[in-house]
């Protein structure tokens, strides 16, 4: 146990609490021009309440903080020094219950039960978890995979056993299959060059085509036996990357492969010059054809149309030439069109999917086969750098997925900086297809010494409505709504002020969760950021009030847990608010539901079901004629329910 | 008039063919840079110490940053071409993003070696550089001079040859967008190359700001180098599908 961290006292630096007018964004916004400092930066909050920065522990404040993961009252912190666990029951105060000194990155943490799962895939990382690095490029004591501790007595932590892997463990996903209670699964994504045969065996460096066990092209499935964690490992590499070679405006879909063929057979009955080129059949352009097949004429010394002969030797050099262009034998080999691995992917047991986020194309891939994923569905943007994570909304209809450009390190929000680059990119979600709506950035330009751009975050359950936070590192905390997927809004946000003023330090918050009530802030260089949403425009004191009734026994950053609003007065009135927003009703009619709804709480039992009951017929009736007949019969449903409920 | 079949191959192949990667390259520094004034000194020492928390960095890591520098800004030099070369609005995208990527990694680099006090190349020329400083682009950095480096300094891996650089920069519309995507492949593929290398150094990258970055550098580019190979094979064929 280490010495007790210090709460830093939030009022010391400047805060400037921004107001705004309905809902119209503050201006102008006090994002702009903050003053820098590591512990006295300006501040700019907005629709937020900072209940606590909480500074590093002693061993931790020269590391850099990483993800996040919740388990009760607590939060697992994971830092290129190791990790640290808080108790955040008194938000106000979190407490350090333990920390753990083992260097190495990126030390991302994911929690299930009395399990603790962390990412290494840094070269520094040693499998004793000592300091020092380890020198040698081929060692047995280096730690590139998963470790895994058993957290059950908190003050006494043991290590269980650390899953090597060939690309090291840059994230996780912990996969719980309703169906297979015994075991848990952990998809590996690894981003370091594959590491030595000598340091772990069957590590292979070679692309598939040379070696089909390839350490490239795949993901890693780690079988974690919760009777038997010891016995973790890896039960699968699936290669959920095959054939990956569509361009970026299509999916994969069977249609497009049959087109594919279908133009491709017209084309060679034409007489047309095809080849195949990175697995797809390619038709020369004519008018290309046409100077090659001249300037073979010309090297015959002849004149004239082209001839037959002319045709055949260019039919017979085509793959040649393009094989030097393309292909392994050519000084352009390298790595293979489609990508080598994933970042992240997000698991959403709730619908069935996870959304991979896998360099240059975005994922879908069917999970119920927890060891087999299978990709159904991708897409790719040219406006899009790295694919960074997934994040679903709550009933699957729709997938954002974040650009993070630049790794992290880059000042990417500057004005000068495109909106659509490094930015979050959200696609509706319909049969396993999905489709490109809009660009979601921090609207508030940030320095060229803050390190900004799209990073982790989750969804608020705001009852109805497709509401998220996100970390951009220096750029701060944004929410955002993006239930109208082609025009996401921000709605509140947090900033601080540069942490250096002369020069970019990696810093801001690497990821922020919504848990428990609570908006969790893992700040790299200042620790641990706790806020709660104030009532505001855009969401009621009812809204914040449902939100607060959906608890997570735990939290992973990369299992999105389905979200599930019990029966209750908060979540009546928060629907209640939407109607208003939406002017779904006639104001005389909704202030007479919110007196029946305000009477009915007052009662109890049997006559508050009854009193609920008759609202309920009374709101099905209204839903036949409201302007908006959709908000009326959730409202109502959710007025039936809490009836039954009583 | 339209450019001849086989002179548009021999540029394809020039752009593509002539271009065995050279070894690699950089050096340790043979002197350090001298410090700005003994307070910025020590500011630079304690920044040193915070980011590179508690492990030492090496030759092999400096000569990374160093010669990254050199091979980013050649990257940044082709790039500044697209606009007055008729590039594609594809290409044209593609480069800013790559101007802008790059030159913010320079940054980081520059910030790196500037903390460690190491000699700090200078990265790209201004824009708006004379013909003749882009054309000496791939030999003759004006980022090397700082280094005592000579003439014949080799090239970092994946660099275009001084040839390459004017083939490039005398085409114009698809042409240039041709020999610059299969150019700056080649170009990338180096830099992934230069990542390998360092980690097959004993004792590099244990810095986490130099293994961070160059896993970055790693993932970034092999990403942009497919994206790339898929607008070089738009431009020269047809897709089969709609």
């Amino acid at each position: 146990m280490l010495a007790g961290a210090l709460a830093a006292p939030v009022a010391g630096a400047q805060t400037i609490r921004a107001k705004s007018v309905g809902t119209m964004p503050p201006s102008p916004d006090p994002r702009i021009g903050l003053k820098p400092g590591r512990w006295d930066a300006g501040e700019a909050i907005w629709n937020l309440n900072l209940i606590s920065a909480t500074r590093p522990s002693e061993k931790f404040t020269d590391g850099i903080n990483s993800d996040i993961a919740f388990s009760g009252t607590r939060v697992i912190q994971g830092s290129f020094n190791g990790w640290q666990i808080w108790d955040i029951a008194n938000p106000a105060k979190p407490v350090l219950a333990e920390s753990w000194y083992c260097p190495g990155s990126q030390s991302d943490v994911s929690t299930y039960k009395n399990l603790l799962f962390v990412s290494g895939e840094g070269s520094e990382g040693r499998l004793d978890c000592a300091g020092g690095g380890v020198k040698e490029t081929v060692s047995k004591e280096r730690l590139k995979g998963l470790r895994i501790f058993d957290i059950t007595d908190i003050k006494n932590p043991k290590p269980i056993t650390a899953v090597q892997t060939c690309r090291g463990s840059h994230t996780h996903s912990v996969l719980v299959d309703p169906k297979d209670p015994e075991n848990v699964y952990v998809y590996i994504s690894g981003s370091a060059p594959v590491r030595p045969e000598g340091e772990l065996p069957g590590c292979v460096k070679d692309t598939p085509d040379k070696n089909p066990n390839s350490a490239l092209f795949r993901i890693e499935v780690i079988k974690v036996p919760l009777a038997h964690p010891e016995q973790a490992a890896i039960v699968s590499s699936p290669r959920i990357f095959n054939d990956l070679v569509a361009p970026p405006t299509h999916g994969l879909a069977e249609e497009d492969k049959i087109q594919s063929a279908k133009v491709a057979a017209e084309a060679k009955a034409k007489g047309r010059f095809t080849v195949e080129i990175q697995g797809a059949t390619q038709v020369l352009p004519d008018q290309f054809a046409m100077h090659m097949l001249d300037s073979l004429v010309k090297l015959r010394n002849g004149t004239g149309a082209p001839t037959a002969a002319d045709s055949a030797k260019l039919r017979e050099d085509l793959p040649g030439f393009v094989k030097k262009l393309f292909g392994e034998d050519g000084p352009n080999r390298g790595p293979k069109p489609g990508p080598t691995q994933c970042h992240d992917i997000t698991l959403y047991p709730g619908i069935g999917y996870a959304g991979g986020a896998c360099e240059g194309y975005g994922l879908l891939l069917d999970i119920r086969n927890p060891a087999a994923p299978v990709r159904i569905g991708a897409v790719s943007d040219s406006n899009f750098s790295y694919w960074h994570s997934a994040t679903f909304n709550n009933d699957g209809t729709k997938v954002l997925f974040s650009d993070e450009w630049g790794g992290g390190m880059g000042p990417k929000c500057r004005a000068s900086d495109p909106k659509e680059w490094g930015a979050d990119a959200i696609f509706t979600l319909k049969d396993g297809k999905m489709e490109f709506q809009s660009y979601y950035k921090l609207p508030a330009a940030q320095t060229s010494v803050e390190n900004c751009v799209a990073h982790n975050g989750s969804m608020i359950p705001i009852p109805g409505r497709d509401v998220m936070v996100q970390a951009w590192y220096q750029g701060g905390i944004s929410v955002f709504e993006f239930t109208d997927p082609k025009h996401p809004t921000e709605i509140a946000f947090f900033d601080r002020g540069p942490q250096d003023p002369n020069q970019l330090q990696l810093s801001g918050s690497w990821s922020v969760y919504w848990y428990n009530g609570l908006i969790v802030s893992s700040e790299i260089g200042r620790g641990l950021d706790i806020l709660e949403l104030t009532p505001s425009a855009f969401i009621t004191q009812n809204a914040i009030d449902a939100a607060q009734t959906v608890k997570y026994d735990y939290l992973n950053a990369q299992g999105q847990p389905k979200m599930t609003w019990a029966p209750s007065f908060p979540l009546v009135k928060a629907y209640a608010d939407q109607v208003e927003r939406a002017n779904g009703l006639p104001t005389a009619r909704l202030t007479a539901v919110r007196a029946a709804i305000a009477s009915a709480e007052k009662l109890s039992g049997a006559a508050r079901s009854k009193a609920l009951h008759t609202l309920g017929g009374q709101l099905d009736k209204d839903a036949t004629t409201a302007t908006d007949a959709a908000r009326v019969k959730t409202l109502a449903g959710a007025v039936h329910a809490l009836a039954s409920a009583q | 008039m339209p450019m001849s079949v086989s002179l548009r191959i021999a540029i394809l192949a020039a752009g593509i063919l002539a271009s065995a990667p050279a070894p690699v390259a950089a050096q340790a520094p043979k002197r350090p840079a001298s410090p700005a004034s003994p307070k910025a000194d020590r500011a630079a020492i304690l920044r040193a110490r915070a980011d590179s928390a508690q492990l030492p960095y090496t030759t092999a890591d400096i000569a990374f940053m160093q010669g990254m520098i050199h091979h980013h800004s050649q990257a940044i030099v082709m790039c500044r071409l697209a606009p007055t070369h008729e590039a594609s609005e594809a290409v044209r995208t593609l480069c800013g993003r790559i101007i802008n990527a790059q030159q913010d990694e320079i940054a980081v680099m520059q910030q790196w070696l500037r903390n460690r006090n190491q000699t700090v190349p200078s990265g790209p020329p201004p824009a708006g550089a004379s013909k003749h400083q882009v054309a000496g682009m791939s030999h003759d950095m004006p980022g090397m001079k700082h280094d005592n480096a000579t003439a014949d300094t080799p090239m970092m891996p994946g660099m275009l040859t001084p040839a390459q650089m004017a083939a490039l920069d005398a085409a114009r519309g698809p042409d240039f967008d041709r020999l610059f995507l299969s150019g700056m492949i080649q170009h990338h593929n180096g830099a992934i190359g230069m990542v390998k290398d360092l980690l097959s150094h004993e004792g590099a990258a244990q810095d986490r700001s130099v293994f961070k970055f160059a896993a970055d550098v790693n993932v970034d580019q092999t990403t942009e180098v497919e994206r790339m190979r898929k607008m070089l094979a738009g431009l020269l064929f047809e897709r089969g599908s709609r």
